[in-house]
């Protein structure tokens, strides 16, 4: 019986699967590459819309440009008025946002598959807070210039981030005990936020709550280099790291019996996506809801399981770009930061999934 | 150099008539709680052993041990001669499988997805899926009998179903030795049977070394060339299960008096337990009998 069947159905499977896993890419020396044709279609989409966003967002504002000039000037053949508000005001501008959508999407994406639960993203867990933590003392103490609140971001995060990864660990760490120790830090640095806040003056108070909103407004090719070298380096080591990452949602039991070394793979990818997130935080403020909703939407649109680290990526930087232009359209450049709009398309998603979540009896 | 090499040449040439697995007088502990204390076992090659005891014996703490998911606080775990925790993670994960208690099918994978990650430890980043992987996952379903669900997904699958696909992944792996942890658990008993067939024929017909801890002592010994039985992190006995198997056993390792007969199937033993009356009201393990006298 257990033999008989498997003739005829065998082949299906095979077909199916293949559909299913992806394709296979075969190179010299016996070596051989795994290709999920769909995810490549959505990385593709993405970056495309992305892209289609920037040129949008950069001819948008006081002074309007089309999107032709726009494309024309990017390859340096536009004329030189143009030229210095493209190149100098708004590119940079739209650059850290692709750049900070990026690194938020698959920090989410890698902090949602080591603690294995969607809800275990960097704004849930503190790091958004611990960051602005870093920036409100500069802002509210130091009255610091804005190197000195990156730089009290940055440190802010990584403290956070630190500080999550130890009070979490017990034998490893494990996906619950992260998130619930992640909501508890959250809600002190929060507490300490408020705190802060009623010790600034209306000046230092009103560019708190702007930076804690999270913005793009006046951002300049001195946060696009830092950012761009950081995501050079941790992107490529992360995504090599997607294969691991991709058994240990089986649990850790049996990553270990496959050979995953699983707790210095969370370790190093914790770090990676703390620093990406924390990097992406300190240049933009705490853009709520992007690291959260862009993994959920790759794997959704996907239809793969794993980490989709790559689509993911692509995600945020759509988002992103695309929430700054709804912003600058619907109110008025430089009238709404673009986290409030993230915060709101964010909400609505976050509800909607609770609402499809539980018709399928999943909550 | 050469005298390094030559009293190096010394006990590998020993090791060659020693057992592939084993552990040598390793304390086991989660932090200060410790299970067992300065154990030795062997797993014989080319064996079905299974580990039996009553619970929180430690039996399942053994084969986390075996398996290098728990590192002993003392002692060491050898695999092929070399300390298993210093052996890199794949090149073990090639020669040992495990298929443990818990495990998380991740949303919405299918079956021949699932039991292809078991070829993971074949595999790198320039070898990501070969002709050789793809013949093996195909293999391993035909053997556990779930090429006709290769394209079903997990989360819609019977228990029993799931099982097998986890197993088929354990044995996608292609290793020599295969460590199972109460493979049986929340199974009805047509799907334990059909269980332990499967791991009983994976050990006769491809000469694998099996390694499993069962709840049930009377699957334990129809199915085990080889038991192990232990009591409060002790082995007890060890040996074939018609050598070592006795009314005196099960009363030792299980605190149940019992009669043990032949299995009219199979002629291994079979564990009867007497009824409750000639055990009398508070007969059983002498903590419990404490505990009735107590109250």
């Amino acid at each position: 019986m257990r033999t008989g069947k498997t003739g005829k159905t065998g082949k299906t499977g095979k077909t199916t699967r293949a559909a299913k896993a992806g394709r296979t890419v075969r190179g010299p020396g016996g070596s051989s590459f795994r290709l999920d044709v769909r995810a490549a279609v959505v990385v593709a989409l993405l970056l495309l819309l992305a892209l289609a966003a920037s040129v949008l967002l950069i001819g948008t504002g006081d002074f309007d440009i089309p999107a032709a000039d726009v494309l024309k000037t990017l390859v340096g053949r536009g004329d030189p008025g143009q030229e210095f508000i493209v190149n100098e005001l708004r590119l940079p501008r739209v650059l850290v946002g692709l750049l900070v959508g990026g690194a938020l999407g698959v920090g989410g994406a890698l902090f949602q598959a080591i603690s294995r639960n969607p809800l275990g993203s960097p704004d849930v867990l503190g790091l958004g807070q611990g960051a602005t933590a870093g920036a409100l003392t500069m802002i509210v103490l130091f009255s610091g210039s804005s190197a000195q609140v990156t730089a009290g971001a940055l440190v802010g995060g990584l403290v956070t981030g630190l500080a999550i990864y130890l009070l979490a660990w017990k034998r490893g760490v494990h996906g619950y005990r992260l998130v619930l120790v992640g909501i508890g830090v959250s809600a002190i640095v929060t507490a300490a936020n408020g705190y802060l806040l009623t010790r600034a003056d209306i000046v230092d108070a009103s560019r708190a709550v702007v930076w804690m909103t999270g913005s793009l407004n006046g951002r300049d090719w001195d946060q696009v280099w830092p950012l761009l070298a950081l995501c050079a380096v941790l992107v490529p080591f992360v995504l090599t790291k997607g294969r691991a990452l991709r058994m240990m949602e089986m649990g850790d039991d049996v990553s270990y019996a496959l050979g995953v070394r699983v707790e210095r793979v969370r370790a190093l990818l914790m770090v990676a996506a703390v620093l990406l997130t924390a990097a992406a935080t300190a240049a933009a403020g705490p853009v709520s809801f992007v690291a959260l909703t862009a993994p959920q939407l790759a794997r959704r649109l996907t239809r793969s399981p794993g980490p989709n680290l790559l689509p993911s990526l692509c995600m945020g930087a759509a988002l992103l770009v695309s929430a700054d232009w709804i912003s600058q359209r619907a109110f008025g450049a430089d009238q709404l930061p673009v986290g409030v709009v993230t915060g709101v398309l964010g909400g609505v998603y976050l509800l909607w999934l609770l609402v499809t979540e539980r018709r399928a009896g999943r909550i | 150099m050469s005298a390094g090499a030559g009293t190096r040449r010394g006990p590998e040439k020993q090791r060659s008539n020693v057992n592939r697995l084993t552990a040598e007088n390793v304390t086991l502990a989660y932090d200060q709680r410790v299970i067992a204390k300065q154990l030795s076992v062997e797993i014989p090659d080319n064996s079905f052993t299974v580990i039996v005891g009553p619970n929180a014996c430690g039996k399942s703490t053994l084969l986390r041990a075996l398996s290098r998911m728990l590192k002993p606080s003392e002692g060491r775990v050898l695999l092929d001669g070399s300390v298993i925790q210093s052996t890199p993670a794949k090149q073990v994960a090639r020669t040992l499988g495990l298929l443990p208690q818990s495990s998380i099918a991740p949303d919405g994978i299918t079956v021949g997805d699932l039991v292809g990650r078991g070829r993971y430890p074949h595999q790198g980043l320039l070898r990501q899926w070969s002709t050789e992987d793809e013949r093996v996952v195909q293999e391993s379903m035909a053997q556990t009998g779930i090429s006709e669900l290769a394209e079903r997904y997990v989360d819609e699958l019977s228990g029993g179903q799931r099982q097998r696909v986890w197993i088929a992944m354990a044995l996608a792996q292609q290793t020599p030795l295969l460590l199972l942890d109460e493979p049986t658990t929340y199974l009805d008993i047509q799907h334990q049977i059909d269980v332990l067939d499967l791991c009983a024929e994976l050990h006769e017909e491809q000469g694998r070394t099996l390694v499993a801890v069962l709840h049930d002592l009377n699957h334990a010994a129809r199915y085990a060339t080889h038991l192990i039985a232990l009591r409060e992190g002790k082995i007890i006995a060890e040996g074939a299960p018609k050598d070592i198997v006795t009314a005196d056993l099960v009363e030792r390792v299980f605190g149940l008096r019992c009669q043990v007969i032949d299995d009219p199937e199979t002629g291994t033993p079979l564990v009867v337990p007497a009824a409750r009356k000639a055990r009398g009201a508070v007969t059983g393990t002498p903590e419990r009998a404490a505990a009735a006298k107590a109250s």
